[in-house]
C-alpha cells in the first residue's frame, strides 16, 4: 500500500472526504508520516483512497462503492457516505460541497504543491539574484487554518481515538509540514540547491483566504485576554493567539460558536508574495583615521548633514556593493570625536550586513576588498578586514571599560614652559580622577561623577607654550575635559597639575587595546 | 610645519574651549539692577553655563567674598537639586527671573544671581562654596555659577531678549562712555 493507511483509518478517511476535505488533508488527519505519500499528485492521491476504501467495501458489503470506482472526478465525496454513517456522525449539517476546495487546507495542498507552483516561487528567487547551495523553505498560513483545523479535528476524534488511544491533536500532520513535503524538494530541484531545515537563506511564501478570516472572530469574544492588540500587529489573530486560545476553549464553547465540520470555501486561496532572506554576514576589522573632519558616523543635526562623509560609510559603502546588501548597521570598539585621528594599529570595529545576496568571499577576495576601501579614500585605512560570526563580535565589546588606550595630546599652555618642567609627568602613575559627565555629552547621558585612571603619562617639549602629552588610559576616560578640566568638573586636570591654563589643540588615540578581531597575515 | 608654531611665536592664543563650542550671550542690568550683567554660555547640544559678566560689580577691583549662599529661601535649597538618568528626571524646572543663589560681597552689599533662561537646572557648582576665589580668578569657567538644560523644542527661542557678545560690548561701551548719573 503506498499510502500506508491501516484498515482502522478506513473510518476517518470516510468521514473526511464527506466532510469535504483534499486527499493531504486525509492522509494528514490519518498521521501519515511519510514525506513521498504527499508527492504524489493530488488526484493520485484520491484516487488511492478511493480505492482503499473500496476493497473494503467490497469485502464487507456491495452497495455504493462500485460507483465510486469508475473513474468519478475524486472529490465528489459525497457518494461515499451512506446514509448509516451520516447519522452516527453526531447529526452534524450534511456540508454542501460545490466548489471542491478543501475544508482543512482551503487549497493549500490542492493546488499550490506542484511543478508549476514550484516554478513560479523559483523564477522569483532566481530574480532576486542570490547566491546560495541551500536554503531553508518557510511558509505562512492564514490564522484560521487551526481553527479549521481544530473543528474537523473534534469531527473525527472518535473515529482516530478507536484506531489507537493514544493519537492526539498534536500527531496530526500539520498542513505546513505536508506542504513542505509535497513542495520544497520540487523548489530545491528548479533553483538547484538543497533544502535544509537551518540555512542562512530562507525563501518563504504564505498565502492568504480572506473569505474565511472571519473564522477567528469569535474567539476574541471566548478569549478575549488572547488578543491583546500589540504596535506593530496588523490584526490581532496571528497565527500563536489563535492556537493559544483553541488551547484555552472548551470543545462545548467551541462547538457552539463553530461549525463541525467546517463550512466548505467557496474559493480557494491566494499566494502572497514569494520573499528572500539571506541572513547577515559580519565583518570585522580595525579601521584607521587620518582626518580630523570626518565624524565615525553621519551628522546629522535637525535633519540636515553637517559634514560630508563618515567612517562607517567609507568602510561599509565598498562592502554593501560587493555583498550586495540590503543595509548595514556598524559597531566599533568605543568612538572618536570628528577632530580625533585613530593611528597605531587602529579601532576594531564589526558591521552587520542585512541580506547580503552574496555571503561568500574568500581570503584573497576579502584582500581584494579591503584593498577597495583603501584605495577609495585617504581619510581612513582598513586592516585586518574578515568574515566572522555574529557571536564573535561580543568579544569586542567584552571588558570594554577595563581595556587600555593610548594617547597622543598636544598641549598648549598659557604660562611659559621649560623642558624640565615636564619631568614630573613620568613619575606620575596610577593617577585617579573623578570625571563628571562632560558637559558635551550631559545633554544625552546622565550626570554621574565617574573615576577613571591615567595609567602613565610622558610628555615631549615643542616650544615655550606647546608639549605633546602621551598618556595611557583606563578606557572611557575623557581625554579633553582632564586637559582643559570641563569648567573645573574634572578632578585633578591637566591645568590644575601644572597650575597654569592648558588647553587641547589636537588628540591622537595611538592604539586600542582590543585583541580583537585576529591579525590578518598579508 | 604645523599652525601651532607660528601662533607661539606671535603669542597670539588659539580659540578656547568656550569660544570653540560656546555661544556667549549677556543679560545686562538684571532685574534693573545697575551693572548686575549675567553671561549664558550656550553648548552647541543646548546646555547653558550661568556665569558673572565680566562687568558684574562682584568682580570689580579689590571687591571679596564673603560667602555663597544656594539656599535661596527657607523652603527650596538649590543644593538639593538632583537629576537622575538621561531625561534627567527630577531636576528643579527655573524661569528666567529664578534666583540661584546669593553672594554677599565683604562689603555687605548681597547680589542675586539669576537663571536668566528657562530650563532645568542640573548642576550648582559647589566648588565655589569652598574657594570662592574661584568665581574672582575664573568667572567663566571654573567660578561657574550653575548649567541648565533648556526644553528641546524651546532650545533656539530660550535666547530671545538676551544679548549677543557685540550688543553686550556696545553696553558696557556706552555704559563707560556716559558719565555714571546718579541714581
Amino acid at each position: 500500500m503506498m499510502l500506508s493507511l491501516k484498515d482502522k483509518d478506513r473510518a476517518v478517511i470516510r468521514k473526511l472526504l464527506a466532510a469535504g476535505c483534499c486527499g493531504r488533508c486525509v492522509l494528514r488527519f490519518c498521521c501519515v508520516g511519510k514525506y513521498s505519500s504527499y508527492q504524489q499528485s493530488c488526484e493520485d492521491i484520491e484516487k488511492e483512497l478511493l480505492a482503499f476504501l473500496g476493497t473494503d467495501d467490497a469485502e464487507q458489503s456491495h452497495d455504493a462503492s462500485g460507483e465510486t470506482e469508475t473513474g468519478d472526478p475524486p472529490c465528489k465525496k459525497m457518494k461515499l457516505e451512506s446514509p448509516g454513517e451520516n447519522a452516527s456522525a453526531g447529526g452534524a449539517p450534511e456540508p454542501k460541497v460545490q466548489s471542491g476546495v478543501c475544508v482543512a487546507c482551503v487549497g493549500v495542498l490542492q493546488h499550490f504543491c506542484d511543478q508549476s507552483y514550484a516554478k513560479q516561487v523559483s523564477d522569483v528567487v532566481r530574480k532576486g539574484e542570490y547566491r546560495f547551495d541551500s536554503l531553508m523553505f518557510a511558509v505562512s498560513l492564514p490564522a484560521q487554518l487551526s481553527v479549521r483545523e481544530h473543528s474537523l479535528w473534534l469531527h473525527i476524534k472518535k473515529e482516530v481515538r478507536e484506531k489507537s488511544m493514544c493519537l492526539d491533536k498534536e500527531d496530526v500532520v500539520q498542513v505546513k509540514d505536508a506542504f513542505k513535503w509535497a513542495v520544497q524538494g520540487l523548489v530545491g530541484k528548479e533553483l538547484g540547491a538543497s533544502v535544509l531545515a537551518n540555512s542562512a537563506f530562507e525563501v518563504s511564501v504564505g498565502f492568504a483566504h480572506p473569505e474565511t478570516d472571519g473564522d477567528c472572530h469569535f474567539l476574541a469574544t471566548e478569549c478575549p485576554d488572547c488578543f491583546k492588540p500589540t504596535k506593530n500587529k496588523a490584526s490581532v489573530f496571528t497565527r500563536m493567539a489563535v492556537v493559544k486560545a483553541l488551547e484555552k476553549i472548551s470543545d462545548t464553547k467551541f462547538l457552539r460558536h463553530y461549525p463541525c465540520p467546517p463550512v466548505s470555501p467557496s474559493s480557494k486561496c491566494t499566494p502572497l508574495d514569494t520573499t528572500c532572506l539571506h541572513a547577515p554576514v559580519f565583518i570585522a576589522g580595525r579601521y584607521n583615521k587620518f582626518s580630523r573632519e570626518l565624524p565615525q558616523t553621519p551628522w546629522v543635526i535637525d535633519g540636515e548633514r553637517r559634514m560630508e562623509g563618515s567612517v562607517e560609510e567609507l568602510i561599509a559603502n565598498p562592502l554593501l556593493t560587493a555583498f550586495k546588501a540590503d543595509g548595514f548597521n556598524f559597531c566599533s570598539s568605543g568612538r572618536e570625536d570628528v577632530d580625533v585621528r585613530t593611528l597605531g594599529n587602529g579601532r576594531p570595529f564589526a558591521i552587520e550586513l542585512l541580506n547580503p545576496h552574496r555571503a561568500k568571499f574568500n581570503r584573497s577576495e576579502m584582500r581584494q576588498l579591503q584593498e577597495t576601501i583603501n584605495t577609495s579614500s585617504d581619510k581612513i585605512r582598513v586592516r585586518d578586514l574578515q568574515i566572522v560570526t555574529r557571536e564573535a563580535t561580543s568579544r569586542m565589546k567584552e571588558g570594554e571599560e577595563e581595556k587600555t588606550k593610548s594617547y597622543s595630546a598636544l598641549i598648549w599652555t598659557q604660562k611659559p614652559i621649560t623642558p624640565a618642567d615636564l619631568d614630573c609627568f613620568a613619575k606620575i602613575k596610577e593617577l585617579k580622577i573623578d570625571q563628571k559627565t562632560p558637559l558635551r555629552v550631559l545633554h544625552r547621558r546622565p550626570l554621574a561623577v565617574r573615576q577613571r585612571h591615567i595609567h602613565s603619562m610622558s610628555a615631549s617639549y615643542l616650544d615655550t607654550h606647546h608639549f605633546t602629552l602621551q598618556l595611557r588610559t583606563q578606557a572611557g576616560t575623557y581625554i579633553k575635559e582632564f586637559v582643559h578640566g570641563d569648567f573645573g568638573r574634572t578632578k585633578p586636570n591637566l591645568g590644575a597639575l601644572m597650575e597654569t591654563e592648558v588647553d587641547i589643540l589636537e588628540l591622537d588615540v595611538e592604539s586600542v587595546d582590543v585583541d580583537w578581531p585576529p591579525a590578518v597575515p598579508e | 610645519m604645523r599652525l601651532v608654531f607660528a601662533m607661539a611665536e606671535t603669542h597670539e592664543r588659539a580659540p578656547t574651549v568656550i569660544d570653540r563650542y560656546y555661544t556667549r550671550w549677556y543679560k545686562t542690568d538684571m532685574k534693573g539692577r545697575s551693572c548686575e550683567d549675567h553671561c549664558i554660555l550656550q553648548h552647541s547640544n543646548r546646555i547653558c553655563i550661568i556665569t558673572l559678566a565680566e562687568s558684574h560689580p562682584i568682580l570689580q577691583q579689590g571687591r571679596k567674598i564673603k560667602s555663597i549662599d544656594y539656599r535661596i529661601s527657607d523652603g527650596c535649597s538649590r543644593l538639593n537639586n538632583k537629576v537622575s538618568g538621561k531625561s534627567k528626571r527630577g531636576g528643579q524646572f527655573l524661569t528666567e527671573f529664578a534666583p540661584l543663589c546669593r553672594i554677599t560681597c565683604t562689603d555687605d552689599i548681597e547680589y542675586t544671581i539669576f537663571s536668566c533662561i528657562r530650563g532645568r537646572l542640573l548642576e550648582v557648582n559647589e566648588d565655589i562654596l569652598k574657594r570662592p576665589d574661584l568665581l574672582l580668578d575664573k568667572p567663566s569657567t571654573d567660578g561657574y555659577i550653575a548649567v541648565i538644560l533648556p526644553k528641546l523644542e524651546e532650545s533656539k527661542t530660550v535666547t530671545k531678549g538676551l544679548l549677543t557678545r557685540e550688543e553686550y560690548e556696545d553696553v558696557i561701551s556706552k555704559r563707560n562712555t556716559q558719565p555714571q548719573e546718579s541714581l
